[in-house]
């Protein structure tokens, strides 16, 4: 494989950065206000994919339920935005707080198993949790609910489209800052070595199990984060929202950008949901080919998908750091 | 009071005997070599020693606390440290940032947010002395998977080294080592002498005959012997099941 200097990653991740920064400015100028929620969906994907990464990335944990806490998230707004609490930092403390709870819950239980058994099990919990959201009648059980109106924020209006667009992206710069500060400091040391040899990590003292417990509740409430923005973004909560498959997408966007670097899943949420898009929308002027992919474009997106993993075998943003062996 | 004691200890895989009432006292800052053909369980004694098999009968006392059911990372912060066989470090690290993970083991907590680990003299000081112990000093900011097995294996002591351990369990530290770097070995050992316990399991004999205060001999599980080089060295017993034509 070619060799590429850490250089041009550093540049990828400043040009997709301020790129990102731009989005709302650009679409305001072109005449685009769609791309503004577009564009905030990648973002909030972004978000969550950078939780899921810590575990899945730099743990090694492959969790296949993280849904689960988009889901807490959003149902933390519903719900108590049903109730006629609508001030944000109070949904944001009760989400936190049921995040929390549950994550220490089920990563307790999870992180006693490995391998198949523990993506199985993260699998488990989150299916149980989608199939309570569907059996709450009151908040609209499988179909959903709306929501009256978006989370109040102090001065922050979240109707504005543009604003919220904002928030969720200092949201990402933040969460990109304190994880890039954790990685490198002791706690990430233990989380990377946890990845890259646990039996040695036991051998020197480490009680790794509170390590990745802990990596785990910080990874789910990123998550949670993620998904309050979202129940915002759409206004409207679902079952939906912890689908398996949401899960999927998330590993998925993560693998894409590159495991354990921490640009990666901001690069992969942004590549995946793009394409998506194109794909579905696509308008190339020649009707049978445009039907073809607009129907098809989920098998397209496989396709994007196995080509990126075969050719780019740690990633878009992997492949951009990785150094010379 | 002796450092570390193990009294009766009996590990089964089905029907093997793989461990068969194992006694051994070491004293405190001497080095007993366990010796024994392939398969007579040497290996296998050192993970029971060190809690990653759990024995089925037996005891096992390290300064003068019962470790028998504890798992391997409370009995590393008691101070038993192991080093491995097959070598067995962090390949994404550097050899430094292998040493100082092996530090902050014994460093405190690692519920540490902010601050980067490198910059941690802390760390970084004493996983520094580990590696010039074992010579690697100059390789510090070496990726470990361009070490050569020799300094692979260098690190493989010095990491144990790093965690302060008081009494060391050496699987094969020697294990693939060219005479050279086998010979800085036996003399970082004898100087570590006093100062650490050792138990060291090794098939090269001229360092267990020479660094070696007890010698126990393991043969299937069993030890057959125990005792002094010289005594081991004219042990019959030794000399037709182990020794063999290797005796001199």
């Amino acid at each position: 494989m070619a060799e590429r200097t850490p250089a041009a990653a550093r540049l990828f991740a400043i040009v997709l950065l301020a790129g990102l920064a731009l989005v709302p400015l650009l679409a305001a100028w072109l005449g685009q206000p769609f791309w503004v929620t577009l564009f905030t969906r990648i973002l909030i994907f972004a978000l969550a994919a950078m939780g899921l990464n810590l575990v899945l990335g730099f743990g090694a944990m492959v969790s296949f339920g993280h849904a689960m806490y988009l889901g807490i998230g959003a149902y933390a707004v519903g719900i108590l935005s049903y109730h006629g609490v609508d001030n944000g930092l109070v949904q944001l403390m009760v989400a936190l707080v049921v995040g929390a709870v549950v994550a220490l819950a089920v990563g307790a239980i999870c992180l006693r198993t490995s391998g198949m058994a523990f993506i199985m099990i993260t699998l488990a919990f989150a299916q149980m949790l989608y199939f309570l959201a569907v059996s709450l009648r009151e908040y609209g059980g499988d179909d959903g609910m709306q929501l009256k109106g978006r989370s109040l924020l102090g001065p922050l209006d979240l109707n504005n489209s543009t604003v919220l667009y904002y928030l969720a992206y200092a949201l990402v710069l933040l969460v990109l800052f304190a994880f890039w500060r954790l990685v490198h400091a002791r706690f990430g040391m233990v989380l990377r070595g946890c990845r890259s040899n646990p039996r040695r990590m036991a051998a020197m003292g480490f009680p790794t199990l509170r390590y990745k417990l802990s990596a785990y509740v910080i990874s789910a409430l990123v998550c949670v984060l993620a998904g309050m923005l979202m129940a915002n973004l759409t206004r409207f909560v679902a079952p939906s929202y912890m689908a398996w498959t949401v899960s999927g997408e998330l590993i998925v966007m993560t693998v894409l950008g590159g495991l354990g670097t921490l640009i990666g899943p901001i690069a992969g949420a942004t590549a995946l949901l793009l394409v998506e898009e194109a794909l579905s929308s696509l308008k190339l002027g020649i009707p049978w080919l445009d039907t073809v992919i607009n129907q098809h474009w989920l098998a397209l997106i496989g396709i994007f998908i196995v080509l990126v993993v075969l050719v780019l075998k740690q990633g878009i943003y992997g492949w951009l750091v990785a150094k010379k062996p | 009071m002796n450092h570390l004691e193990v009294n009766g200890l009996v590990k089964r895989f089905g029907g093997l005997l793989a461990t068969d009432h194992v006694d051994l006292a070491l004293a405190r800052g001497e080095i007993h070599a366990v010796i024994g053909p392939n398969g007579a369980g040497k290996t296998t004694l050192i993970n029971q020693l060190s809690g990653e098999i759990l024995p089925d009968a037996g005891r096992i006392v390290f300064d003068g606390q019962d470790l028998t059911g504890l798992p391997p990372h409370r009995r590393a912060m008691a101070g038993l440290g192991r080093s491995f066989q097959i070598t067995s470090v962090f390949n994404d690290f550097t050899v430094l940032q292998n040493a100082a993970l092996a530090v902050q083991a014994h460093a405190g907590h690692s519920f540490r947010f902010w601050r980067p680990a490198a910059a941690e003299r802390e760390l970084t000081e004493p996983a520094l002395a580990a590696l010039a112990q074992v010579g690697l000093a100059e390789r510090a900011h070496t990726p470990v998977s361009v070490l050569a097995h020799g300094e692979r294996r260098q690190l493989e002591i010095a990491m144990v080294l790093a965690t302060g351990a008081k009494c060391l369990l050496l699987d094969e530290p020697m294990a693939g080592m060219s005479p050279t770097e086998s010979e800085a070995v036996v003399a970082l050992l004898r100087k570590l002498k006093g100062e650490h316990t050792i138990l060291l399991v090794e098939h090269d004999m001229d360092a267990v005959f020479a660094l070696a205060d007890r010698v126990t001999v393991l043969v299937y599980g069993r030890p057959i012997a125990s005792g002094t080089p010289e005594q081991i060295r004219n042990h019959p017993e030794v000399r037709e099941a182990y020794l063999g034509e290797e005796a001199h």
